[in-house]
């Protein structure tokens, strides 16, 4: 039991570290492509290549550079947990309101004040909708963290694909589920929150 | 003051603004007006700068706008525009301190200077203050955008069709606080508008513009004097008639000039039938001249009245007439004493003009208002 809790811990403090890592960037990334657009196209497009890569080949590839261990899996969440941030992002920027935005441009906002402003807190619920999803996937895609020697449920069902022990595979993977749903539910709950004065 | 100096706007092969120049004087409250495409939203957004003057310049009291960024320029200048555009994720309180606090005023300031805008308009700050904008009603919204321009107390203020999405009634009531406190504020308002009756309402000068050029630059009175083009004139339609009001005159103005006569020798069957045939229930009577003598009604005949006999022997010569060149109100006052709910009008000859009933009266009246009515 004591051994299950501590992978439940080390498997959300990865997950919401890297994800917390990954919105900051996936956010920047996505206002750049808003701000500009031509950068946006090539950007979302590795973004998209990268969530093609199957996650064994990135963790192999990744652990070329990072070596073994929670960094390498956690620049491998934080790579997949683009696509959804970034495009959540821009999609968000660019269907705000354009009466909003020239309200703001007529206020005498600079471009720095409109996004921090206005643009950002109308655009928080789907920023907030992409994080989710990236983060319920994270939950599922850590688990092949054990294979480059990171911690978490992973392991737990690891040993029992070794032990053949259909008792202890079920103990690893029914908790990611559940957290998982766990967390896509209260993310929602908050997302409508949050929404709630943006229109 | 605001002057353009050959300000032109071009965006590819059209061109919006054309060689445009003019002055505004300060405190003026000038509407801008044209059909759409006209360039009228361009010239309002060329002052603040979200559109550049080039080639061309604008000046604000003698300054060229572009010596100023345009950031620093759109702080010191109030932007009210038709969507409105609060911003939902702030309240009524926020909204409205948006320009004082990006000009660094102090929290107490904007706080007093919420409280004295929401007065201004009648919403109680305990009421409405922490309300958002999806919690106010269409009107209630637009005062908050209107306040949230007035709010640093720029000098200028520039309203995009700000009252265009709004029902007649609302509209109304906020062109007259506008007016208001403009007047009380006076503040220079430089008004975009397509609605000719919101222009003569609120403007001290009125610019009308076409195809990027200004036709006419006048004060409403002037311009509904002397329309400098077709175009005004239609946009100005029925204001230019209510100048010069053509109110029905004369009696023989409000009568319809169909009336059943017959001779006064004509017996009381055939009289009868023509009564019938033409489902009225009197005829006027004249004489062998067409001068007129009186009516008969088919009471009358039916109760007195023998086979074989003239209608003139069943004359009723109380019916009221006018002369078909007295004032209408004579016509009118008798067409109301009289018990029978008409009034016959005579040529000066004594032939018979027409007659006046309650419908007639009516048609009349409707026609001078509205012009021809079907009836």
């Amino acid at each position: 039991m004591t051994e299950l809790l501590h992978a439940m811990a080390e498997h959300l403090v990865i997950v919401t570290l890297s994800m917390a890592v990954a919105s900051l960037i996936g956010v920047a990334l996505g206002v750049l492509s808003y701000w500009w657009h031509r950068a946006g196209v090539v950007i979302i497009a590795l973004a998209e290549i990268i969530q093609t890569i199957p996650s064994l080949a990135l963790l192999a590839l990744l652990m070329i550079i990072f070596g073994l261990g929670d960094v390498t899996l956690a620049v491998a969440l934080i790579l997949y947990a683009q696509l959804p941030i970034i495009r959540n992002t821009t999609t968000a920027l660019n269907e705000l309101d354009s009466h909003i935005i020239d309200a703001a441009r007529g206020m005498g906002m600079s471009r720095a004040q409109r996004l921090l402003k206005v643009e950002i807190p109308l655009s928080i619920p789907m920023i907030f909708g992409g994080i989710k999803v990236a983060l319920v996937n994270s939950l599922s895609i850590a688990v092949m963290g054990v294979l480059i020697g990171s911690g978490g449920l992973g392991y737990i069902v690891y040993r029992g694909i070794q032990q053949r022990n259909m008792g202890r595979i079920l103990l690893g993977a029914i908790p990611v589920v559940c957290i998982a749903l766990l967390f896509d539910y209260l993310m929602g709950k908050v997302e409508v929150r949050l929404s709630k004065h943006t229109s | 003051m605001i002057e353009f100096r050959n300000v032109t706007k071009r965006y590819g092969a059209v061109t919006v603004l054309d060689d445009v120049s003019f002055t505004i004087k300060s405190g003026e409250f000038v509407v801008v007006i044209g059909p759409s495409g006209c360039g009228k939203t361009t010239t309002l957004r060329t002052i603040n700068r979200l559109i550049e003057p080039k080639p061309g310049t604008v000046f604000i009291d003698g300054k060229d706008v572009t010596l100023q960024s345009g950031v620093e320029l759109r702080r010191s200048i109030g932007y009210v525009i038709q969507q409105i555009g609060l911003f939902p994720n702030m309240t009524v309180e926020e909204n409205i301190a948006v320009v004082p606090k990006l000009l660094k005023y102090p929290p107490e300031e904007c706080r007093t200077i919420v409280h004295d805008l929401l007065a201004l308009v009648n919403m109680p700050w305990d009421e409405y203050a922490h309300k958002y904008p999806n919690q106010l009603s269409g009107g209630q919204q637009q005062r908050i955008g209107v306040l949230r321009a007035l709010a640093a107390s720029p000098p200028i203020v520039l309203m995009d069709e700000p009252f265009g999405a709004l029902d007649p009634v609302t509209r109304e009531g906020l062109q007259e606080e506008v007016k208001r406190i403009q007047k009380k504020l006076k503040k220079t308002i430089v008004f975009v508008t397509h609605d000719m009756d919101e222009a003569l309402r609120l403007a001290d000068t009125i610019i009308f513009m076409d195809k990027g050029k200004i036709l006419q630059m006048a004060s409403p009175e002037e311009m509904l004097h002397k329309p400098a083009d077709t175009l005004i004139k239609n946009f100005l339609g029925r204001h230019i008639e209510e100048e010069t009001p053509s109110a029905p005159k004369r009696a023989e103005e409000f009568m319809k000039k169909r009336v059943y006569t017959v001779n006064e020798n004509v017996k009381t069957l055939q009289s009868i039938e023509r009564m019938r045939k033409r489902e009225v229930n009197s005829l006027v009577v004249i004489d062998d001249e067409e001068r007129y003598l009186g009516t008969v009604s088919i009471e009358e005949i039916k109760r007195r009245g023998k086979a074989g006999r003239a209608v003139s022997e069943y004359l009723n010569t109380d019916t009221l007439t006018v002369n078909r060149n007295s004032d209408a109100k004579e016509a009118l006052d008798k067409l109301l004493a009289s018990t029978e709910n008409y009034v016959i009008v005579l040529n000066d000859d004594r032939s018979v003009a027409g007659i006046i009933t309650r419908t007639s009266t009516a048609k009349a009246l409707g026609e001078a208002l509205w012009g021809e009515i079907e009836a």
